[in-house]
């Protein structure tokens, strides 16, 4: 996606003279639509649930305190944490040499790779999961290549387990990474560089004291990002997973669905939401907002 | 290209493994278009045959035109509405100073990252409330929320581009801040920027057409689209015609990628100043 957002500032302090500008009342569609639509529903869908609650608060305490040690939640927080970390250090190790090689190429080979990314990016989810589930079922395409190359003897178990959610995890989140890395990468100056090699350092060390390091914002954002987004999955581990692999978002839609408990729903969204938001907190010290989701 | 970066072997070693991601990126997308054409009976990869069956099935069937249809109503709301009220907020954005502005782009960039489970189930039980189950102009506003995120960003940098002082001399004349608007925004700049509104809005349609899980609560029996169908396909029993479905899916998202490309002005801007 190609998103080129400069600094706004020099250009916003010339054109706004009147302190109280009614330029700004143009964002307030926007902004009405944010409260109404997503605000105004989290708010309720947490307020109401906890009040609708009949019983005393000891009660409610109580009934909150079991739900945040009860094995399943414990287990679905600590295997949430655990694939979403996975997937991170994996998507981070495959994206950076991807990006890398973005900002140092040109010609045929970036457009290739740039659609490799972005079109895959862009897919639905439920499409990109769907074909995953094709590739590694039991007589899948890729069970069929490793008996016929005598790799492997029967098929493997690829999917409803662990390995395909991260499998597929891993698919669908790396062009947030490629595209955050390469925003960052991008803005590393080549002269810097070219001074490091012209004062004698060969190609490796001139990435690994200068290239590397200087990378190293764009790698924390994107490491991010793509943890934020794995938390909250929902999709593909749904469709990928098997039983060991309840995370916490299936915790949450299962309270619902089979339950119809919204007490738990509300409370397990809560803690996952205010998890979200201060890792998204963080995000926003350390990175030009802007360029979320790849943009800039 | 820096030419200390793609000389020795490392720079030989990076290439074939970028090939091989691009291979592996591509592969499931390939797959399934290639098994939409299948002409077998059950989703089988290599195809024996080749066959237009499953469109036939896609596109006979009235359940999966329904679906159709509610996908591109829904994704047409959400594109005119998010674009038209990010285009408005945008402009804001950039023409004024105030306290707390990266904070409020922040907060209006939040549904990318609040889990969409959470989103779901929070609207859900909003429209539940009003009664707007299966509302298909009610989910278009909820789509456009969530388009809301890439319509800024894209309109942001769009917008950035735009000269000010076109704004400023009518400023300097003793036009209003409103009438600055109507008279030089809409009919001059709006046409410079119309590339980047136009993908904005093409990013938006796709954000909604391609979007799970808030249809999959908030559609009911009413207003199913094509991902909530194939969802329920997926967890009850997997028919071959949501290859099919995948594959026009693909289609449109290839096409709306395609249309972006060419309405940007600059072919390399992807790659910046590098």
């Amino acid at each position: 996606m190609a998103i080129t957002v400069a600094t706004p500032g020099a250009v916003s302090r010339a054109t706004s003279s009147a302190p109280r500008d009614r330029t700004l009342l143009l964002m307030l569609p926007s902004l009405a639509m944010l409260i109404l639509l997503f605000l105004v529903p989290l708010a309720l869908f947490f307020v109401r649930t906890f009040t609708e609650f009949d019983g005393t608060t000891a009660e409610f305490i109580e009934q909150t305190r079991d739900l945040l040690l009860s094995q399943a939640y414990l287990s679905a927080l600590g295997t949430t944490n655990w694939i979403s970390l996975i997937v991170t250090v994996t998507v981070l190790l495959i994206g950076y040499p991807i990006a890398y090689y973005l900002t140092t190429a040109a010609g045929f080979g970036v457009n290739v790779v740039v659609l490799s990314i972005v079109l895959p990016y862009f897919t639905s989810i439920i499409v990109r999961t769907f074909s995953w589930m094709v590739l590694l079922g039991e007589h899948g395409l890729v069970n069929d290549l490793l008996m016929a190359t005598g790799l492997a003897n029967a098929p493997l178990s690829l999917m409803y387990n662990r390995l395909g959610v991260l499998i597929g995890m891993s698919y669908v989140l790396l062009p947030y990474m490629v595209l955050t890395l390469y925003a960052a990468m991008r803005s590393i100056d080549p002269s810097l560089l070219r001074a490091s090699a012209g004062l004698g350092a060969s190609g490796f060390y001139t990435f690994r004291r200068v290239y590397f390091p200087l990378s190293l914002p764009g790698v924390l954002s994107g490491a991010l990002i793509v943890y934020i987004l794995s938390i909250g999955f929902f999709i593909t581990p749904a469709l990928m997973g098997g039983q060991h692999d309840i995370m916490t978002a299936m915790l949450i839609d299962r309270a619902l669905e089979i339950a119809v408990d919204w007490p738990s729903a509300a409370l397990m969204s809560a803690t996952l939401l205010l998890v979200t938001l201060a890792l998204y907190a963080v995000y926003y010290r350390i990175t030009d907002i802007r360029r979320l989701i790849g943009a800039r | 290209m820096p030419h200390w970066a793609m000389r020795s072997w490392p720079a030989h070693m990076l290439r074939l493994y970028v090939g091989v991601m691009c291979v592996w990126l591509l592969t499931p997308i390939v797959i399934v278009v290639i098994l939409a054409f299948s002409g077998d009976g059950y989703l089988r990869f290599p195809p024996t045959s080749l066959s237009l069956q499953w469109f036939d099935r896609f596109f006979g069937d009235p359940q999966w035109r329904r679906a159709l249809l509610s996908s591109l109503i829904i994704g047409g709301i959400a594109c005119i509405v998010s674009t038209t009220i990010g285009f408005f907020a945008a402009y804001a954005f950039l023409r004024t100073e105030f306290r707390g502005k990266k904070l409020l782009l922040s907060l209006m960039l939040t549904p990318v990252v609040v889990p969409s489970i959470i989103t779901a189930i929070a609207m859900y039980y909003f429209a539940g409330k009003l009664g707007l189950i299966g509302n298909l102009l009610w989910l278009g506003f909820c789509h456009a929320v969530i388009a809301m995120p890439i319509v800024l960003l894209i309109l942001l940098s769009a917008l950035h581009a735009v000269d000010p002082n076109l704004e400023r001399a009518a400023l300097g004349l003793g036009a209003s801040r409103v009438r600055v608007f109507w008279r030089i925004v809409l009919p001059i700049v709006l046409p410079i920027v119309l590339p980047g509104v136009l993908s904005a809005a093409l990013f938006a349609f796709l954000a909604s057409f391609d979007e799970l899980l808030i249809s999959l609560f908030l559609a009911g029996v009413r207003a199913q689209t094509l991902p909530v169908r194939i969802w329920n396909s997926l967890n009850l029993q997997v028919e071959p015609t949501i290859a099919a479905v995948s594959a026009f899916l693909i289609a449109i998202t290839t096409l709306i990628l395609a249309a972006e490309a060419i309405l940007r002005p600059r072919l390399g801007q992807w790659r910046g100043r590098a």
